[in-house]
């Protein structure tokens, strides 16, 4: 038995946790909650000198070859840091889409920059209120010509490249595909969202006749995406331990130097038991996240339940976590000056942006019911 | 990141399926399997079975060679369980007793104790229980009253114990008891050895709420034990008492009941809601999801403990909350289990219900298995005290004297 991360990769975690201690503490996401960058340059260049950005990225395409599990150690981090980086679009969505389904010359032509960080990638799924099925995605691909509008897209203004998923024509989920479009290219207009947390930004995507190339044959595009959710998934899934475990570390911080009636918060059971049930909570995701790590990183048969439990643990435990930081910390933790609140928005946030929960349940339990009835 | 065995635990894996293979019947090809048996068959056949696999050498694989174990490390008997597991052998009666007394006798008896005791319980030929739990002493077991007092060499015990399993065909148990009621509590207890045959001790069974009899209470009217059948000094009780109960989770966790996800989704293809198949419906496809990832985390959690096992390492404190998860999961898919059979829900009959009642049965257990070696609640302490570091509990019992505590009914 050997269910576990590799002392190296334990090494690279510490390396990253240690730069974003450093680097990218509160105070760093609080310029962020109004001010107008994309994300923040010098984080994200410091994780780019460490070549971070290359890691799962082959090295004919610039990277470092290495694979999922070294990715995911380092989205652990990234969560825990809630660190205002677009990394998690830039690699976990777009280069991984790239890397899967792209034409050699796609990759070539974008897989290198993005390991280098000279630009910024993302996947452009969403249209609005509608969720994320075949029957609901209007942007149409013609001619080699993508029109319509996207939103929320994930450093939308920032990227330079997005992965976008068409309808490229036909009925049902033969009608998707996944297109690429230069972001900076003609047809392409970019509006910033106001959204739950503004450490992420999110933009609006309008495409007007904008120049694009289908990834692979045309029709593919929706079990396409459903291979790249799926690894995001277990990619989110690591920032969402991270981010629970921080959580539950300020709370467990506050308990012990509160003091209330005479003595510690962190003296009563009512305290007690609800940081036990953080950490239950916190457990269960990452076993289920080290069992989505395997499978991803050895594109596994039980890839897509694993992922799907990753996800929903994942969002149970961070989103759990954050609201029961602030109610750990009482009114202060509900005050602008309080750091809760970076969790509280990114709890939020990652637990919507692959797909909220009621989705991946109904992805995972559709996929267990094939599954016993064979 | 694998599941693999390293090559010597493979060797191992294939030296226990070898001799398994030979000395006992898979599940899968057992008649019989679940028939009812005595209790004097259930013991007769749990000690033939003992006494095979001290034979072979895998009845005490961790304990050292000295007093008749393999010196063998915890992943061997992890290894041992999960092939033993698939074979029709009886579940152990001796699970308390090689899991929580002989540890504790190993660590405080003399080395005549030892030899006297070790030997025989790993054959299997003699039978351990633990009494420590009282009416007035659950959780706080600490509060505890049975009383022994000096008497020469000798003690005179007397009072009861209570939810002691195995109590009606055991040898031997180990006791706490107070010795000392004139100092605060955890200070005042001292553990012996005692012979459950002796006259003195009158094991009663408990009639559980399901009807069962799995436990028992043990009463005891002047019985006399040598202060020879001391474990420890007089007032380190707790100390010695502490030994034991942490070899209480490994002994007691383990059981999520018999129906699971997989169970759980076949029912609900079979049954009906409203005009179509339960599976159907939304709230219980969300709850067959909820409990699949809870399953899920469970197992990969023992597999991380596992992995720590594989390594020589010490685990890390994540298997704290597998108890926690695991018996509110069974009770609440035993729970809705029933609720998907409806009105037929309400009938308790082997013959009649879904998977021979397994749902039912396991909403019974649950509601025992929530506080049986530790409360939910205890359980969240020690999360919240030992694993997180937040401070003890204010306790208006600590430096008074036992018998000037405050008591109940």
């Amino acid at each position: 038995m050997n269910f576990d991360f590799s002392d190296d990769q334990k090494m690279l975690k510490e390396q990253v946790r240690k730069f974003l201690g450093d680097k990218s503490g509160y105070d760093v996401a609080r310029k962020h909650l109004e001010g107008k960058d994309a994300y923040d340059a010098g984080v994200w260049k410091g994780l780019v000198d460490m070549g971070l950005t290359g890691t799962a990225i082959p090295e004919a395409y610039g990277g470092l070859g290495l694979g999922a599990l070294e990715l995911c150690v380092i989205a652990e981090e990234l969560g825990r840091a809630a660190a205002p980086v677009p990394f998690s679009s830039s690699i976990y969505l777009a280069a991984e889409a790239i890397k899967l389904f792209g034409t050699e010359e796609q990759k070539q032509k974008w897989l290198p920059k993005l390991a280098s960080g000279e630009a910024v990638g993302t996947l452009a799924l969403g249209e609005g209120l509608k969720a994320a099925n075949p029957r609901n995605i209007e942007t149409a691909f013609a001619n080699g010509k993508v029109n319509g509008l996207k939103q929320p897209v994930a450093d939308g203004e920032a990227a330079d490249v997005a992965v976008v998923v068409v309808n490229s024509g036909g009925s049902g989920e033969g009608a998707i595909s996944l297109a690429l479009v230069d972001l900076k290219g003609d047809g392409v207009t970019a509006e910033s969202l106001r959204t739950i947390d503004p450490t992420r930004p999110h933009a609006q995507l309008a495409f007007k006749d904008a120049p694009a190339e289908l990834m692979g044959p045309a029709g593919q595009g929706w079990s396409q995406l459903q291979r790249v959710l799926d690894g995001a998934a277990v990619l989110f899934a690591f920032e969402q331990v991270g981010g629970a475990e921080a959580a539950l570390e300020m709370a467990k911080e506050y308990a012990l130097e509160r003091y209330a009636f005479g003595r510690q918060i962190g003296s009563y059971q009512a305290i007690k038991h609800k940081l036990a049930d953080m950490y239950v909570k916190k457990e269960l995701a990452k076993s289920n996240a080290y069992y989505g790590a395997m499978m991803l990183n050895d594109e596994g048969s039980e890839l897509t339940e694993a992922a799907a439990a990753s996800r929903i643990a994942g969002n149970d435990a961070y989103v759990f976590g954050a609201q029961e930081n602030i109610q750990t910390h009482g009114g202060i933790g509900y005050t602008w000056e309080s750091n809760c609140q970076f969790h509280y928005r990114r709890a939020k946030l990652l637990a919507l942006t692959v797909g909220a929960s009621a989705q991946w349940k109904e992805k995972l339990v559709s996929r267990l019911e094939a599954k016993n009835a064979a | 990141m694998d599941f693999n065995d390293t090559p010597e635990e493979a060797k191992f894996r294939a030296e226990v399926r070898d001799w398994l293979s030979k000395n006992a019947t898979l599940k899968s090809e057992a008649k019989n399997a679940n028939v009812d048996r005595t209790q004097d068959q259930v013991v007769k056949r749990n000690k033939e079975w003992q006494a095979k696999k001290a034979d072979a050498g895998y009845a005490a694989l961790t304990w050292p060679k000295e007093w008749g174990g393999a010196g063998a490390s915890p992943i061997h008997s992890v290894i041992y369980g999960q092939e033993e597991s698939r074979y029709d052998v009886p579940g152990s009666i001796f699970a308390i007793g090689l899991g929580m007394c002989i540890p504790t006798v190993m660590a405080w008896g003399s080395d005549e104790h030892k030899k006297r005791f070790v030997k025989p319980a790993i054959r299997g030929e003699e039978i351990w229980c633990q009494l420590f739990s009282e009416p007035a002493g659950g959780s706080d077991v600490a509060g505890l009253r049975t009383r022994a007092e000096k008497d020469g060499d000798e003690w005179v015990i007397n009072g009861q114990k209570v939810w002691t399993s195995g109590a009606q065909f055991c040898d031997y148990g180990i006791l706490l008891t107070r010795t000392d009621p004139n100092v605060p509590k955890h200070k005042g207890l001292t553990m012996f050895w005692i012979d459950m045959k002796d006259p003195a001790v009158e094991v009663r069974p408990i009639r559980q709420m399901s009807g069962e009899s799995g436990f028992n209470e043990v009463f005891f009217t002047d019985l006399r034990v040598k202060d020879s059948q001391r474990l420890g000094k007089e007032g380190d009780g707790w100390k010695v008492a502490l030994t034991t109960l942490m070899n209480e989770r490994l002994a007691v966790g383990g059981s999520q009941g018999n129906a699971d996800v997989d169970d759980l989704i076949r029912l609900a293809r079979d049954v009906d809601i409203a005009d179509g198949p339960a599976i159907n419906n939304g709230a219980v496809r969300e709850r067959i999801a909820d409990w699949y990832v809870q399953a899920q985390g469970l197992k990969f959690t023992r597999f991380r403990t596992l992995t720590a096992l594989s390594k020589g390492e010490t685990p890390g404190p994540e298997s704290s909350i597998s108890k926690i998860v695991a018996a509110k999961k069974m009770q609440d898919l035993g729970s809705f289990g029933m609720d998907l059979q409806d009105q037929g829900g309400i009938i308790r009959d082997r013959n009649v219900s879904p998977l021979e009642g397994a749902y039912t049965e396991q909403w019974f257990g649950a509601a025992g298995y929530r506080i049986a070696g530790g409360t939910d609640e205890i359980l969240r302490n020690i999360v919240a005290e030992r694993v997180l570091g937040l401070p003890q509990d204010v306790r208006v019992d600590k430096d008074k004297a036992f018998n000037e505590l405050p008591k109940g009914k």
